[in-house]
């Protein structure tokens, strides 16, 4: 009785403030302010980066890296890390460019169905095995990029003509591109599944402190096998965008160093790499940070070596104001 | 009764376990021992000095590149600016060569290792994780050495004998970067195992807070992981730029995967606090036998070669994690195996 009183004892609270930040968690608010900042000098100074067309590009652009990014989200809030959503996307590109014979519906699927089946192998090996997820993924990463490459002929390029697959890529919807909606949605869902359902407590709890998660009841192995395949899914998306867009599968080139990317937009958004804390917005935010700051260095024709030094800057920055303070 | 069950289980028994507890000691040099004879039964130039002096210079940078990683390991980090920072002393070698090579080695070796000493501190002072430091120098240091050729490629320069003698030459029999990579092994053999500095670093991977309550200079002694990383990486950089006879500001791109993936395959356990030099040098070997083997075999396209290594690099370390979680005390076999505690893979044998 005395323990289950002590239980149920409210944490004394700091602050209304901290109270406030706890009660609404969001993505960070040095990343949201970079990212204001950004855009307004960009507004400013850059010629026609406040364009429409400008801004659709921008968010076209940041929607492949935003699928990979949710992903990584997830599986970064349960401490782990995938560095294989490169070669998942190369893969899914060569099976649907592969598939197309058959139909659309059949490519898309068969493309989705091998991509997240690699995440199930990482997370069977990682949740099973014990096998630390840098090094499962590591293996994927460079397994996967070889077996893209033999599914697409031996390393071919392999075009595709199909219109309906290229729309996945191409097409619009009341004037915002697919990629985007496709993006948008991905990002709701996860949203979602992370602030209101069992299984986005699980992640949390997971990535917090996995014993105890254990012990407290909750299916830490398939909350695992989930993250990864769901990882894998949104990069096989991923995959299939670039792809159309490409009209072709180049299996060298889809989803290169995307596994990157994706970790540098979660770690600017805002989610510590040690896990049990994950904000996809942040995510969001990461990435639109990264994209404005490539699409506004191309267009003030900085040489791509100094915006590569700007974008190592800017992760650091991100996650130097982010570090946990000393106890 | 039970006394003759027991002598006639223990026999099979303890060949069991010895097999078993040298396959954990040194599963990788079972299965190098393994893909040699394999070789060697296939392939008649396999055990040819020739092959075998071949597969050691193609692997020394990359061996190189994974003994400093091998340091950063132990001590619980990481370091993906290694292809990066290999590249950046590549480019300010060349840029150097005309001064004469030692001042460009000197110097190519310098700017790596002091980049490498950036990275330590970021993670030590500015105690940002070793993940992200070493991302940001990877993309940063790639930039610079990108943005300092121009993004082509820059020759040494053809009076730079001495400077392709590092990456061409022998020595003896022996070519110059196989003698480099064997002197670094020593070395990193020798400072890990017999030295402070080598303990230190143990004592930082198994428990970095302990260390520090030990009153141990973990900062300094992080530092000079990665300072030695970089420096290393450098290394593996000249000898690259001196074999092809330019530095390429592209060169080393993902071999950061590669040297970890060395690394683990030798054994040496990314927590931290596990594993050694001699662990890499057998896992650099091993990749590098089995991509001679691919090679050898002339069937294998190069795209199936990377399924192939891939799946191999899942292979050991699946076995790698089951065989750390068999009971290690050999009385220990009445006790069910469920019940035995490894919460993170570790075995409490450690070299020492």
């Amino acid at each position: 009785m005395m323990g289950q009183s002590l239980e149920l004892e409210p944490e004394p609270a700091a602050s209304p403030v901290r109270h406030l930040r706890r009660l609404v968690p969001g993505p960070a608010y040095a990343a949201v302010g970079t990212l204001v900042l950004l855009v307004v000098a960009n507004a400013l100074f850059t010629p026609n980066f406040a364009t429409a067309s400008n801004l659709w590009n921008v968010l076209l652009q940041v929607s492949t890296v935003t699928l990979a990014a949710v992903g990584m989200t997830l599986v970064i809030a349960t401490g782990g890390i995938d560095l294989s959503v490169g070669s998942v996307m190369a893969i899914a590109g060569a099976v649907a460019s592969v598939m197309l014979g058959r139909g659309v519906i059949v490519a898309v699927l068969a493309a989705c169905v091998v991509g997240t089946l690699v995440g199930v192998l990482n997370g069977t090996l990682i949740a099973t095995m014990r096998v630390q997820p840098i090094v499962v993924t590591l293996a994927t990463l460079i397994a996967g990029r070889g077996l893209a490459q033999v599914i697409s002929h031996e390393g071919e390029l392999v075009a595709i003509d199909d219109a309906t697959f290229m729309s996945l890529g191409r097409g619009h919807l009341g004037g915002v591109p697919a990629p985007v909606i496709i993006a948008l949605v991905a990002v709701g869902i996860a949203v979602f599944l992370l602030r209101a359902t069992a299984f986005g407590r699980y992640v949390l709890a997971t990535g917090g402190n996995p014993a105890a998660a254990r012990l407290a009841g909750v299916p830490v192995r398939r909350t695992l096998i989930s993250v990864y395949a769901a990882s894998a899914f949104l990069a096989s998306i991923a995959g299939l965008i670039v792809a159309a867009r490409l009209g072709a599968s180049d299996a060298a080139k889809i989803g290169q160093s995307m596994e990157l990317d994706a970790i540098a937009a979660v770690v600017v958004g805002g989610t510590a790499l040690s896990g049990g804390r994950a904000t996809i917005l942040g995510t969001v935010v990461g990435a639109l940070i990264m994209q404005v700051i490539a699409t506004s260095v191309n267009m003030l024709l900085v040489p791509y070596a100094w915006s590569l030094a700007l974008k190592a800057a800017i992760i650091l920055i991100a996650v130097y104001l982010q570090r946990p303070r000393r106890v | 009764m039970t006394t003759s069950l027991a002598s006639t289980a223990t026999p099979w028994r303890t060949l069991g376990q010895h097999a078993v507890s040298l396959l954990r000691r040194s599963g990788a040099l079972v299965a190098l021992l393994a893909a040699g004879i394999l070789g060697t039964i296939r392939h008649d130039v396999f055990l040819t000095p020739e092959n075998l002096l071949n597969v050691l210079r193609q692997n020394s940078m990359l061996g190189l590149v994974a003994l400093g990683m091998t340091f950063v390991i132990l001590t619980g980090g990481i370091d993906l600016s290694v292809g990066a920072l290999l590249a950046v002393a590549g480019v300010v070698c060349a840029q150097l060569a005309s001064h004469g090579s030692i001042i460009a080695v000197v110097g190519g070796v310098a700017v790596a290792s002091l980049l490498g000493l950036v990275n330590g501190l970021l993670i030590t002072k500015g105690r940002i994780q070793p993940f992200i430091v070493t991302l940001a120098m990877m993309i940063a240091a790639r930039g610079a050495a990108l943005a300092v050729t121009g993004e082509q490629s820059a020759s040494l320069g053809s009076s730079a004998h001495s400077l392709v003698w590092i990456g061409r030459g022998e020595i003896g029999p022996v070519p110059v970067p196989v003698v480099l990579l064997l002197l670094a092994y020593a070395m990193g053999w020798v400072a890990l195992r017999y030295t402070r500095f080598g303990r230190y670093i143990f004592a930082i991977g198994d428990s970095e807070e302990a260390a520090r309550l030990m009153g141990l200079p973990a900062d300094r002694i992080v530092m000079t992981t990665y300072a030695l990383s970089g420096a290393l990486a450098g290394l593996a950089g000249i000898v690259l730029a001196a074999r092809l006879g330019a530095a390429q500001p592209v060169a080393g791109t993902g071999w950061e995967l590669d040297a970890i993936a060395a690394v683990v395959v030798g054994g040496t356990l990314l927590t931290g606090g596990q594993g050694g030099a001699g662990s890499t040098l057998i896992g650099v070997l091993l990749l590098g036998v089995i991509f001679n083997l691919f090679n050898l075999e002339g069937t294998i396209s190069p795209w199936w070669q990377w399924v192939l290594r891939g799946v191999f690099l899942l292979l050991v370390v699946v076995v790698q994690s089951r065989l750390r979680r068999v009971p290690t005390a050999p009385t220990s076999s009445t006790t069910p195996r469920s019940s035995v505690p490894s919460p993170a893979g570790r075995s409490p044998a450690r070299p020492r």
